[in-house]
């Protein structure tokens, strides 16, 4: 199988050792893939904003990048929603670029639902270690529906202890250019989390996106806490 | 009066969230009915009675001029004087003019927060007329002078402790903060005023079509108080409260308790049809029906229309991160939440409301819980899309974005930008503040595309 990753721009910037730790995992499990050259950011922050001539600036570059035929994996729920459903809705009244956009959505998996119902991960047996809590992404869960995949990996990690959180569909605080917008909000949202977290007492807090991981990573910082923040391709990878 | 504005939102909810009383009010009250709610739904199927409530809606408000026009001719015949207000000033000089024909002193009013939105008590108040809330979270805000901050349950934001001090110092009781006692102080105080009041003002839940019926979900019994005991009853809706048929009530009385408070049914439903005939009969002697439009019409040509589908359960601010970090009163107008960022920006207008649109994280939370399938997120987006095409987006923004969409189609212009916010990053930290770059960890020296072979 040959696959294309798209990385994110928060993930290229922030967060390379994720990028690298899916790469681990497409190379034990006999994945090509490839890094499409010249990927920048879906244009996410832009479509948020309102900003849709320039989402759709983003979009065609994408588009431009990500040809052919393989399937397209991204290691955030949020990027995939994007690509998967907003893209189609951007060119509505144009049916060419409709039609591309059509053909890519159709290929883009989140990294946990093609790790669990593509190669089936979740049913070779992973080491872990510890206690792990998870945080269930806003557009991960409600938007793609991986409520399943991420628990499936988890529960994967042999050694390893789930403690669930309380409420952990509620979102994060962060919200792309929500956090920028409305920073007190955003960061007394995301004390909460970071409240719910340290409650569970785990050592590690897992999740599918970066910029959930980013915002939860300072809010527990803000607390003091020692809660450690890993992105679930890391704890795959590393339970290889 | 909350005199806040929905223009200084970001402020109003920075000041909000120093508040450690409102604050805790608001997590517990919001946490709780989210619990009751997601109790009570599992005695129903949720999905499929919300698709059908959200056609039965949808229906209404493709055909509204027609079923208003029927409304109007059934509640007319059974015996009410149906008023139709364009806007707020005028369904308050309606209800004036009502009350000042027959001599009325003193009004026991129900909770309506259509009646919040005209501005009504106010009005009311500077024509001479008392005005007395009989619901009790609106009678203690009243006390307090604020408005209400939860459509559902307008003292959300205060805590029995706030309460007991609020009742001691206006009503020269005992201090108490056991709800039991307060809720019987206020008893006693409004058992006086329902029946010495010469008119009754309420709200509506929805009105039928088909029989000239308003209907009302109480919990309290002041409803009914409000409704029949004194001689003269108005009731002030907006135009889109209507349902075709009494058969579609109980579609509706299955989804709006569960949504609204969890509960399985309120504990009053009324159907009131006319006003009171013959001595066995109950209802008001007189009745008034004053239908406010405010510009409901005009959200009905829109590409929001489905706003007007919304039944005011308020579920979608109790599973709201944002309304439950900052309360009602921040929002600035009637109503808050996520249903308020899109029907105050509807009914207002965008230079009046702009900055409410960013007050979502857009997680998508109030879209699962809607009863009636409004596209909230959807809209909100629609709506900030609206605001960049009426140039009320902010101008760094807009430059912003101009650069960010430059960034995005040019490898150079991005990597570039990575290399140099590694670089200078103490210094974009120090220009980006605290609350925002300083929230991001420090970029990789090696971005991930420049680590590969």
């Amino acid at each position: 199988m040959h696959v294309q990753l798209f990385g994110t721009c928060l993930m290229d910037t922030f967060f390379p050792e994720v990028g690298e730790a899916v790469i681990r995992i497409f190379n034990k499990f006999g994945v090509e893939w490839t890094y499409p050259k010249g990927q920048t950011c879906c244009g996410q922050p832009a479509y948020n904003a309102g900003y849709i001539s320039e989402a759709k600036r983003a979009a065609e570059h994408f588009l431009s990048r990500f040809s052919g035929s393989d399937l397209i994996i991204t290691p955030s729920g949020s990027c995939a929603v994007m690509v998967k459903h907003h893209y189609p809705e951007l060119f509505y009244d144009t049916p060419v670029k409709r039609q591309a956009a059509e053909q890519v959505a159709g290929r883009v998996y989140e990294l946990s639902q093609f790790l669990v119902n593509v190669l089936k991960v979740h049913e070779t047996s992973l080491t872990g270690s510890g206690t792990l809590t998870y945080h269930s992404s806003c557009h991960l869960t409600r938007t793609l529906g991986a409520t399943r995949e991420p628990l499936a990996l988890i529960a994967a990690l042999r050694g390893a202890t789930f403690v669930p959180m309380a409420d952990a569909t509620r979102c994060c605080g962060f919200g792309g250019v929500f956090m920028a917008k409305l920073p007190e909000i955003s960061m007394a949202i995301a004390d909460d989390k970071a409240a719910s977290i340290i409650a569970t007492g785990a050592e590690t807090v897992t999740g599918c996106d970066c910029g959930c991981l980013l915002n939860i990573a300072d809010a527990l910082k803000k607390r003091g806490s020692s809660v450690k923040v890993k992105h679930i391709a890391e704890l795959v990878a590393e339970g290889l | 009066m909350n005199t806040q504005s929905s223009l200084n939102f970001r402020n109003n909810a920075a000041a909000a969230i120093k508040d450690a009383a409102l604050c805790k009010s608001m997590r517990q009250a919001t946490d709780t009915f989210g619990t009751k709610r997601a109790v009570a739904m599992e005695t129903v199927d949720f999905a499929a009675l919300r698709e059908k409530a959200s056609s039965i809606r949808m229906e209404v408000l493709d055909n509204l001029p027609a079923y208003i026009e029927r409304f109007t001719t059934q509640a007319t015949k059974a015996g009410a004087n149906v008023h139709r207000a364009a806007d707020a000033t005028a369904a308050n000089l309606i209800i004036a003019d009502i009350l000042r024909h027959h001599n009325v002193k003193r009004v026991a009013k129900g909770k309506s927060m259509v009646s919040e939105e005209t501005h009504l008590n106010a009005h009311l108040a500077k024509e001479g007329f008392e005005v007395v809330e009989t619901d009790l979270g609106e009678y203690i805000i009243q006390l307090e002078g604020e408005t209400p901050s939860h459509i559902i349950v307008p003292a959300i934001h205060k805590n029995r402790g706030q309460i007991g001090r609020l009742f001691a110092d206006r009503l020269g009781v005992d201090y108490s903060e056991d709800p039991q006692v307060l809720t019987k102080i206020a008893r006693k105080v409004l058992r006086e005023k329902f029946l010495s009041a010469d008119a009754g003002i309420s709200g509506a839940n929805f009105a039928i079509a088909e029989s000239g019926s308003l209907v009302l979900f109480t919990n309290e019994g002041n409803g009914r108080m409000v409704t029949s005991v004194p001689p003269l009853h108005i009731a002030i809706l907006s135009i889109e409260k209507m349902l075709p048929s009494l058969t579609d009530l109980p579609t509706f009385m299955r989804l709006l308790p569960r949504s609204a408070t969890g509960q399985m049914l309120t504990s009053y439903v009324s159907i009131l049809t006319g006003n009171r005939k013959g001595i066995d009969a109950t209802g008001a002697k007189e009745l008034h029906i004053v239908l406010l439009d405010n510009g409901r019409s005009e959200i009905l040509k829109g590409d929001c229309r489905e706003m007007l589908k919304c039944i005011r359960c308020g579920a979608c601010m109790n599973v709201c991160p944002v309304y439950r970090s900052v309360g009602g009163h921040a929002y600035g107008w009637t109503y808050p939440g996520p249903m308020g960022i899109v029907l105050t920006t509807l009914l207002t207008g965008m230079a009046q409301s702009h900055p409410l649109v960013d007050a979502s994280t857009l997680c998508g939370a109030c879209n699962d819980v809607c009863p009636v399938k409004v596209p909230l997120q959807e809209m909100i987006l629609k709506l900030r899309s609206r605001r960049v095409a009426e140039g009320f987006s902010p101008a760094t923004v807009s430059l912003g974005m101009r650069l960010f969409g430059a960034v995005v189609q040019s490898l150079w212009l991005f990597s570039t930008g990575e290399k140099l916010a590694s670089r200078f990053w103490p210094v974009l930290r120090r220009v980006g503040g605290e609350k925002v770059v300083g929230r991001l960890p420090q970029p990789a020296k090696v971005p991930f595309s420049r680590r590969l072979p």
